[in-house]
């Protein structure tokens, strides 16, 4: 069985992938995060200064996600087929919500990814309509435009909680599929993993509800 | 001298999957045990109720059993939801009555994954288990004469490490404790106690993709990092293992 179709292969795919991922959103983080310091701007022209660099980015960012998404789907329809029967009784001692949610907060996040780079990137909402066509343009006003509206800010917030979520098991996940884990190391990772979750949740989503809080304007 | 304790006796409501053969379609039955005290141990329980079950005409329950002491694999039985019982390093044989309480309703499950079969009742066909030491938990030695003691020299770690390795009884609770119904745990045990010792170095590579091929056409699941397997573990074998094992495949890919 080659690597691919192997249990371990597309786990460490998968693993190698997520982690890539989690690195973007680290790093986009921390761009988004000038948006505090009134440079968000400058940042978004500096980005789109790189120009073919940042379709080559964007490339790679789209093969990691089909890849992550087309094995997560698969091994999980196969994990469906191996357990065709439930328990009547079914207690779990370590299980967790986050662990379980995998496919349901990754295809959220997926519908969110696209979502996402229809209103900020290819700006096809009505809410940043006046944007369209200007390329970076003012992405400050056109935030604070689009998180002027509350359900914007909920669709945004409710898509950080579930990155949060898989995350929570995503992180830790990576280490013990790599093979890097020993019984010493195992806790940490996965205290580092719900902490770089969290610093996720709290720092995406302070962007649009300062917004809507009017913090920003 | 006894005590009062030893007179008093309980009385449990079981409800227990029966089924006839692979094929049939099971069901659960209610069952009450009577007379059981806190020294019965979960199959003397059992063996209680089958007691009266046979005396009344009734087929007993069928269940898997061999060692009673907790070290050859056979019990196999999910209770309240729990592979074994849910106490800490225990097989369901040395669970104990005085874990209930008179008047306790109790859930009697057998292993329930694809690749374990339903022989009846509370029985599974574990031979699944089995098809992937073949494929690949061995190692080779050369005949002839005895080979001096101290030829192959182990250190004291790996020795202890193969040992904690080696303690799986190949009962399939990780299996049936796994949402995915992965056998990684016990894969992972054999794969990881031959590949710490010089003996099992030579084929550590053909080993690991060999018996991880056996687990998947065995029609076990993926393992997804849920650790559910350490928890219901009798024997308490580590999800280093599995980390290991990840370790193994990659080595024998790219190495």
């Amino acid at each position: 069985m080659n690597f691919l179709q192997s249990s371990v292969g597309r786990k460490v795919l998968m693993a190698i992938t997520g982690q890539l991922m989690v690195l973007f959103v680290v790093v986009h983080l921390l761009g988004n995060s000038t948006i505090f310091i009134g440079l968000i701007n400058s940042y978004a022209e500096h980005l789109h200064s790189l120009g073919p660099f940042v379709w080559v980015f964007r490339l790679a960012l789209l093969a990691m996600v089909l890849i992550h998404a087309y094995y997560g789907i698969q091994v999980t329809l196969e994990n469906r087929a191996a357990t065709p029967q439930k328990y009547a009784v079914n207690r779990q001692l370590k299980v967790s919500l986050a662990g379980s949610s995998m496919i349901w907060t990754g295809l959220t996040l997926a519908c969110f990814i696209v979502y996402h780079l229809c209103h900020f990137t290819a700006r096809l909402t009505s809410d940043v309509a006046g944007f369209a066509g200007q390329v970076p343009g003012d992405v400050y006003r056109m935030l604070v435009t689009s998180f002027s509206h509350g359900l914007t800010v909920f669709v945004y917030v409710a898509a950080m909680v579930a990155l949060c979520f898989h995350l929570f098991h995503g992180i830790q996940s990576f280490f013990q599929t790599m093979g890097w884990n020993s019984e010493c190391s195992l806790p940490l990772f996965s205290k580092l993993g719900k902490v770089v979750a969290v610093i996720v949740l709290i720092g995406y989503g302070s962007i649009p509800v300062a917004i809507l809080a009017g913090i920003l304007s | 001298m006894s005590s009062h304790n030893e007179h008093k006796t309980m009385t449990l409501t079981l409800i227990v999957w029966r089924q006839k053969n692979a094929t049939a379609q099971g069901k659960f039955d209610t069952y009450t045990a009577k007379g059981i005290t806190e020294h019965h141990s979960f199959l003397e329980m059992l063996d209680v109720v089958n007691e009266d079950l046979i005396k009344g005409g009734k087929e007993p329950i069928m269940f898997d059993h061999d060692c009673r002491e907790g070290i050859c694999g056979m019990c196999s039985q999910v209770v309240n939801g729990v592979p074994h019982g849910g106490q800490e390093r225990t097989t369901v044989c040395q669970l104990h009555m005085r874990k209930f309480k008179d008047g306790d309703t109790i859930y009697i499950e057998p292993w329930r994954a694809r690749a374990f079969p339903i022989v009846r009742d509370l029985i599974v066909d574990r031979s699944a288990l089995d098809t992937i030491i073949q494929a690949g938990g061995y190692t080779s030695c050369h005949t002839g004469g005895v080979p001096d003691g101290n030829a192959i020299l182990v250190s004291k770690p790996d020795a202890d490490y193969a040992m904690d390795a080696a303690e799986c009884i190949g009962c399939g609770a990780c299996a049936a404790a796994c949402p995915n119904s992965a056998a990684m745990l016990f894969t992972s045990a054999k794969v990881a106690q031959l590949a710490a010792l010089p003996q099992g170095k030579p084929e550590a590579a053909v080993r690991v993709k060999k018996m991880l091929d056996a687990h998947k056409e065995c029609g076990f699941g993926n393992c997804s990092n849920h650790y559910e397997c350490q928890a219901a573990c009798p024997k308490g074998i580590n999800v280093k293992f599995i980390a290991k094992l990840n370790r193994e495949y990659l080595k024998a890919h790219l190495g």
